[in-house]
């Protein structure tokens, strides 16, 4: 995979010449362009996607919200602790699911904590494109509907106001569309637990389905690590030199 | 004068013809459709949060459930984003080996469409043969993976292992024996490659069959013509792929506009509709498995003539094989290592999308750099398909719903992922 060049591609000269200082950041990465926009552009910027000839981004493949929460973070810290007996072992993490927002461990990489990502597609040009918009308030996460401009974003915009509580506003009909009829909370978020908050089952006393805190116990299988080290050059490297056979 | 009301009508979760628990609410005026309001989610499993709580490798087995007609090319999806994250690129027979199961698949997921949207329509048999075929196929699934469906066959890196030289054989037991046995176990004689090789030389004559059954079919055309027209500019304002998009007279196909795999490398074509309605994308449906079977018979040729490594050698993504570990400290701690902890994955963000046999399925994948994803969204076509629900059907007769919903081709594994 060609890694990013200094030149751009034309989709992103094209992009820079259309939206001028609207655009936020403009990447080019792994043969993708991820352009980020304020949420009070988007929907201009999109209708500009959307209807400007040189672009005619005429399909909205996919919309998702993303929770930026804990990113980076591991649950099972390896590289400051090592010392001549080997790593340190069950170190109690900060990995997603044990803080809450404001009391986050450490400073947040990304700016804000939900962003909503669209993957465009033009037909016409064969080309795609990422717009990702992060929404201003943490508390209320609200960014600009685009169900006027697709009607396909209706569903995915349901999906991502149920999972993430992202609320898009100018939205026909923002119900749930996921969860169960009366579902309290907003389960892709990564303060939201893996093993719920309820579970269901049928009480034959009171003949009906009743709702119980969960009972279960939350575990972790696998330690979440992030190593820099176990690069995949240094395998690439290890795999040309064939030592064994020397 | 007596007053005319509007009829709510609830249509599933339990109904033969919602193809799983979908509960469609019907506004009905009479027998007109007036409004339909899909209340999906009933199968909701929360795959891509279970995802995040994983190494990588151990969410491949949750791709097959998604589209459980269609696994390994959800697997494709899935594999190729961790591939792309990672920047490696699998070797170029386990891209053909890839190929040949994709178009497996496609022809998989064709039979049941064929066979259980003719069913809703009312046509019994085509049912019977489509299974018939099926389970040719499924054997070919289960000789290289173990699994009939839930392959899990795919892994970054390549695919699981090599093509089995011998194809598995029906042995004598009560249900199969004498002529039938012998039949059955015609074309296992050589490896899988001869029994794909058979398959392939005789499935254009079953497609005929299917054909035969309903293309002239006045009662299916009567069904299916005119009803439920997607105009192209709705299909794409929808977030349409596949043959969808396809049927209603749009030439896009991933694997010839955005090739993956080994697709830059076979010859085939895209049929398209003129229409846009239930019985054009029956056509294309038909014509894609016709054009499928090409493919497979070209990837048969070409595994045939080129053996090769079938897993990549960088043992930082891909395990060892048994025998090096045998004698090898090295191998032994990777394999441990890849098992238990899994790998790190380079920070990024990824879309990685196949043209799988309902439309584009899509995975987009961020990392973090951590040996779990941080973030994954599964793009079902089924999804965006479903969505459109409500303004297609509008207007339509209740019974064109079911002829409506059998060309959506939905499967819940995938909308409620």
């Amino acid at each position: 995979m060609a890694p990013t060049t200094a030149a751009e591609s034309p989709l992103a000269t094209v992009l820079r010449d259309r939206l001028g200082d609207r655009v936020v950041a403009l990447v080019e990465a792994l043969g993708e362009t991820t352009l980020v926009v304020a949420a009070p552009d988007l929907h201009a910027v999109a209708t500009l996607l959307r209807d400007d000839p040189a672009l005619r981004f005429g399909e909205l493949m996919d919309l998702c919200g993303v929770d930026y929460q804990s990113y980076g973070e591991a649950e099972w810290e390896t590289s400051q602790q090592v010392t001549a007996t080997g790593y340190s072992r069950g170190v109690e993490g900060e990995g997603p699911g044990r803080f809450d927002w404001s009391q986050r461990p450490r400073n947040e990489p990304a700016p804000r904590r939900f962003a909503v990502v669209v993957h465009l597609l033009s037909v016409s040009h064969n080309r795609r494109l990422r717009l990702r918009c992060f929404c201003p308030d943490d508390g209320l996460p609200l960014v600009p509907s685009l169900t006027s401009l697709w009607p396909g974003a209706n569903w995915f915009e349901r999906e991502a106001f149920d999972l993430f509580g992202i609320i898009f506003d100018g939205h026909p009909d923002l119900r749930r569309i996921l969860t169960d009829y009366g579902f309290v909370g907003h389960p892709f978020r990564k303060d939201f637990p893996l093993i719920g908050n309820v579970e269901v089952r049928y009480d034959p006393e009171r003949q009906r389905v009743v709702y119980e805190p969960v009972s279960i116990e939350p575990r972790v299988g696998v330690a979440r690590v992030i190593r820099h080290d176990a690069s995949l050059a240094q395998a690439r490297a290890e795999a040309t030199d064939r030592w064994q056979q020397n | 004068m007596e007053e005319i009301r509007n009829y709510t009508m609830n249509f599933g979760p339990q109904h033969p013809a919602a193809h799983g628990v979908l509960r469609l609410i019907l506004e009905m005026d009479g027998e007109v459709v007036t409004h339909a309001d899909p209340h999906i989610g009933l199968l909701h499993r929360g795959t891509e949060k279970l995802a995040e709580s994983k190494p990588f490798n151990q969410s491949i087995g949750y791709m097959d459930r998604l589209d459980y007609v269609s696994m390994m090319c959800n697997e494709h999806a899935y594999v190729r984003a961790i591939e792309r994250l990672c920047g490696v690129e699998a070797p170029i027979r386990a891209q053909y080996i890839r190929t040949l199961f994709d178009e497996i698949t496609r022809i998989l997921n064709h039979l049941l469409w064929i066979g259980s949207s003719a069913l809703d329509l009312g046509a019994m048999a085509v049912f019977l043969y489509a299974f018939r075929e099926r389970e040719e196929l499924m054997d070919c699934y289960e000789a290289v993976s173990g699994a009939r469906l839930h392959a899990t066959y795919y892994r970054p890196g390549g695919v699981y292992r090599d093509l089995p030289a011998r194809m598995p054989q029906y042995r004598e037991s009560p249900w199969h024996k004498g002529t039938d046995l012998k039949r059955l176990n015609a074309w296992r004689g050589g490896s899988m490659l001869d029994f794909l090789a058979a398959f392939a030389d005789d499935f254009p004559r079953r497609v005929d069959e299917y054909e035969e059954l309903l293309t002239g079919n006045r009662i299916w055309k009567q069904r299916t013509v005119d009803i439920g027209v997607v105009s192209p500019e709705q299909a794409q304002a929808w977030g349409m792929s596949g043959p969808m998009l396809r049927g209603s007279g749009i030439a896009w196909d991933l694997r010839k506009k955005q090739p993956y795999a080994a697709y830059a490398d076979v010859d085939f074509d895209i049929p398209v509709g003129a229409n846009g309605d239930c019985y054009d994308r029956y056509l294309v449906r038909v014509a894609e498995m016709r054009q499928s079977n090409r493919i497979i018979r070209q990837c048969v040729d070409w595994l045939r003539a080129n053996p090769g490594p079938v897993m990549l050698d960088t043992h930082k993504i891909a395990p060892p094989d048994r025998e090096s570990m045998k004698n090898d400290m090295e191998a032994l701690i990777h394999h441990f290592k890849l098992f238990t902890e899994g790998y790190c994955v380079p920070e990024g963000e990824v879309y990685s999308a196949v043209e799988a046999p309902k439309g584009e399925f899509g995975v987009y994948m961020i990392s973090d750099g951590a040996n779990k994803p941080f973030r994954v969204k599964l793009r079902a076509p089924g999804f965006a398909h479903l969505s459109s629900m409500n303004t297609i059907v509008k207007g339509h007769m209740l019974a064109d719903v079911v002829a409506m919903m059998g060309t959506y081709d939905i499967v819940f594994g995938e909308i409620d992922r």
